[in-house]
């Protein structure tokens, strides 16, 4: 059975979520043999993010562009995501694994009355039915999932899936659709606070992580007008200035321990584990993480994992493809500086 | 104001987690309340100590599925109710949603409903959306922080977290809501606290008590098992110094070819 695909490609003010275009490759190979893939677009002045996903191979594209949806919020989002997806009555919809992705598969669920397989790693079709693939437990189990309703609303976990090649000589016309959004709304977008900057670490290929042991130097002596907290904070400062070099080098992200965070190190977007972010990049680069549980829970399907850690009884080395058993603050520079000759 | 909290009780996350004929075991793993939700219930102990209020804890679960409610009214919830129904078993995530928010619609009068970022569990994450889509309010998922909030003209302002940043947003009331971990730290329970739990009475709720029938659940579990142990090819990089090491190192992942 062939499958008709739409798939919501999540973009913020024009910015796409790189995993939207993996979901468009996957809407692909669950179209193969006569099916259509349409993408959906939705925002204000996203003509350039339409045209992009003809590139990436959608052979249709829906676009809700109004002033109205320049700000992200679920509620209008959510009815215009519901009226295509009525309209255009796919079998399958697809979202990357996003805040925004979540929250639209979530009110798609209940306004199409159907369900939601969520952050999937895996799909397997037979015989025109799909099989999708979760982890649950933080990793340590994987579930196998199926929806008997119709459309079968799926979210893809980010970097489980490959990134089509885009085709720049592709182009296309958007099909704009005539909103009907309901004027009075609830909530209203005051303003943002930008993060700060530096590779966002779910997008990451390479992630460079810190944990408590950022902060054991004793050969550092902290200003003398610190007290003992702020100043193993002063220390661990250095420490991630470190792992942050090494990132920077690799064209990285930094991430952390719950320690780490816990103690003030760094905020809280940058951790690790399974109560902050899942993460599988190719290279992850553990500097002074002794390896809890929690912590390998959001890193342990990482491709490649090297640790760095003074203890060689750590349990991070369970895990590792390499282990230097030594001091971050005398490995980590030498490292930096070779990898970067080597990288040219 | 009334704040309905809602909380669910899941296994240690310290807890091995094991398969046997299709059904999950955690062995004699503690049971706790899920750690996402510590910070809802900090939330709404906090708006509700600033402006006056009542919190009130709802889980749905099994009969003996009290650790959540036990450890909030320890933390020092009023008020809980547990919905509990045999019907209820093997519920999807829409039909929990369903009954969820017949629950709160059933204790009434909410000014907020604050979730847990995602249950520890199943990792899905989508109740809070779900809950708010059915009961037609709006929701504000992910906050890390509560600029203001006005009991007398109902509305708040709150910061929300989306990967590109923070998203400032003003709302009103009634509305639902996701606390996320960097709000607070959520406060221990004080001996009393705990002894008082202990003795708590508050209700359980069935299916009828709701006015509903079991919702129907469409995604279902085909199977469950442990992932196959990875083949690592441990190798601890040797050298005399540091730098030596680091060298070493750098060949080694170069040969990786993953950058
Ligand atoms: C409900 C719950 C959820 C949790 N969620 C998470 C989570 O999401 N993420 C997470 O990370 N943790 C989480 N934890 C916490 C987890 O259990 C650990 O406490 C935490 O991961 C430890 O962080 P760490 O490895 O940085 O610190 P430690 O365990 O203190 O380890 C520090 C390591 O650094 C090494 N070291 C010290 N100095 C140096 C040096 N100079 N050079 C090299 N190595 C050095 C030490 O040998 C040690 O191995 C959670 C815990 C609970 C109960
Ligand atoms: N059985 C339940 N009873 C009450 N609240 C729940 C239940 N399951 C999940 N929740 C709440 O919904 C949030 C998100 O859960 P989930 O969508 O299952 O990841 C949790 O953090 C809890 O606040």
């Amino acid at each position: 059975m062939t499958k008709n695909i739409l798939v919501y490609i999540d973009n913020f003010k024009g910015e796409v979520q790189q995993a939207s275009w993996e979901a468009l490759g996957v809407g692909q190979t669950l179209a193969e043999g006569g099916g259509k893939v349409s993408a959906l677009v939705l925002g204000h002045e996203v003509d350039d993010v339409a045209q992009a996903a003809f590139q990436y191979g959608a052979d249709e594209v829906f676009v809700a562009d109004d002033p109205a949806l320049a700000d992200y919020r679920p509620e209008p989002w959510g009815d215009v995501t519901a009226q295509v997806a009525r309209d255009a009555a796919p079998d399958v919809i697809l979202f990357p694994t996003t805040t925004r992705g979540r929250e639209l598969a979530g009110m798609a669920s209940v306004d199409l009355e159907t369900g939601v397989l969520v952050d999937v790693i895996d799909l397997g079709v037979e015989g025109g039915d799909i099989t999708a693939t979760r982890s649950i437990y933080a990793g340590k189990l994987l579930s196998e999932v199926t929806c008997s309703a119709s459309p079968q609303l799926i979210t893809l976990r980010g970097r489980a899936f490959p990134t089509p090649e885009p085709d720049p000589s592709l182009s296309g016309d958007p099909t704009h659709i005539s909103l009907e959004l309901s004027p009075d709304l609830a909530t209203t977008v005051t303003g943002y606070e930008e993060k700060g900057g530096g590779v966002s670490l779910k997008d990451a290929a390479v992630i460079v992580a810190g944990g408590r042991g950022t902060s054991n130097n004793p050969s550092l002596s902290p200003p003398a007008d610190l007290d003992e907290d702020e100043g193993e904070i002063w220390k661990a400062e250095q420490g991630f200035q470190l792992v942050n070099d090494l990132a920077d080098v690799l064209g990285g992200a930094v991430g952390a321990s719950r320690a780490a965070v816990d103690a003030n190190y760094i905020p809280y977007e940058h951790q690790v584990g399974q109560t902050g972010k899942v993460v599988s990049p190719d290279l992850y680069i553990a500097c002074g993480v002794s390896g809890a549980i929690q912590h390998l829970a959001g890193m342990r399907t990482s491709k490649v994992i090297v640790a760095i850690n003074k203890d060689e009884n750590a349990p991070i080395f369970k895990l590792a493809r390499f282990g230097v058993v030594g001091d971050l603050f005398e490995v980590l520079p030498p490292l930096t500086e070779g990898l970067k000759a080597a990288l040219g | 104001m009334k704040i309905v909290v809602c909380v669910k009780q899941v296994p240690d996350t310290e807890a091995t987690m094991t398969v046997e004929d299709g059904k999950i075991s955690w062995g004699d793993a503690q049971l706790i309340i899920n750690p996402w939700d510590e910070y809802a219930v900090e939330a709404a102990l906090n708006l509700t100590a600033e402006h006056g209020g009542e919190v009130v804890v709802l889980s749905m679960g099994a009969e003996d599925e009290t650790e959540a409610i036990k450890h909030a009214l320890a933390m020092g919830a009023g008020d809980a109710v547990l919905v509990s129904d045999p019907a209820l078993a093997g519920s999807d995530n829409v039909a929990i949603a369903k009954t969820l928010a017949a629950g709160i619609q059933n204790i009434g009068e909410a000014d907020l409903v604050l979730f847990g970022q995602q249950s520890v569990d199943t990792d899905t994450g989508l109740l809070p959306i779900q809950v708010a889509r059915l009961l037609g309010w709006p929701a504000m998922l992910l906050v890390s922080h509560f600029d203001e909030v006005d009991p007398d003209a109902r509305t708040l302002s709150v910061k929300r977290t989306l990967e590109e940043g923070k998203q400032l947003v003003d709302g009103t009331f009634p509305a639902v809501l996701s606390v996320t971990k960097d709000y607070a730290e959520p406060r221990y329970p004080s001996f009393m606290g705990i002894r008082k739990a202990s003795r708590a009475q508050y209700p359980t709720w069935n299916l009828d008590d709701l006015g509903i029938d079991a919702p129907a659940s469409v995604v279902s579990w085909k199977g469950v098992r442990v992932p196959p142990q990875r083949e690592i090819i441990k190798e601890i990089i040797e050298g005399e110094t540091p730098e030596e090491k680091a060298k070493n190192l750098v060949e080694k992942i170069m040969k990786e070819k993953v950058l």
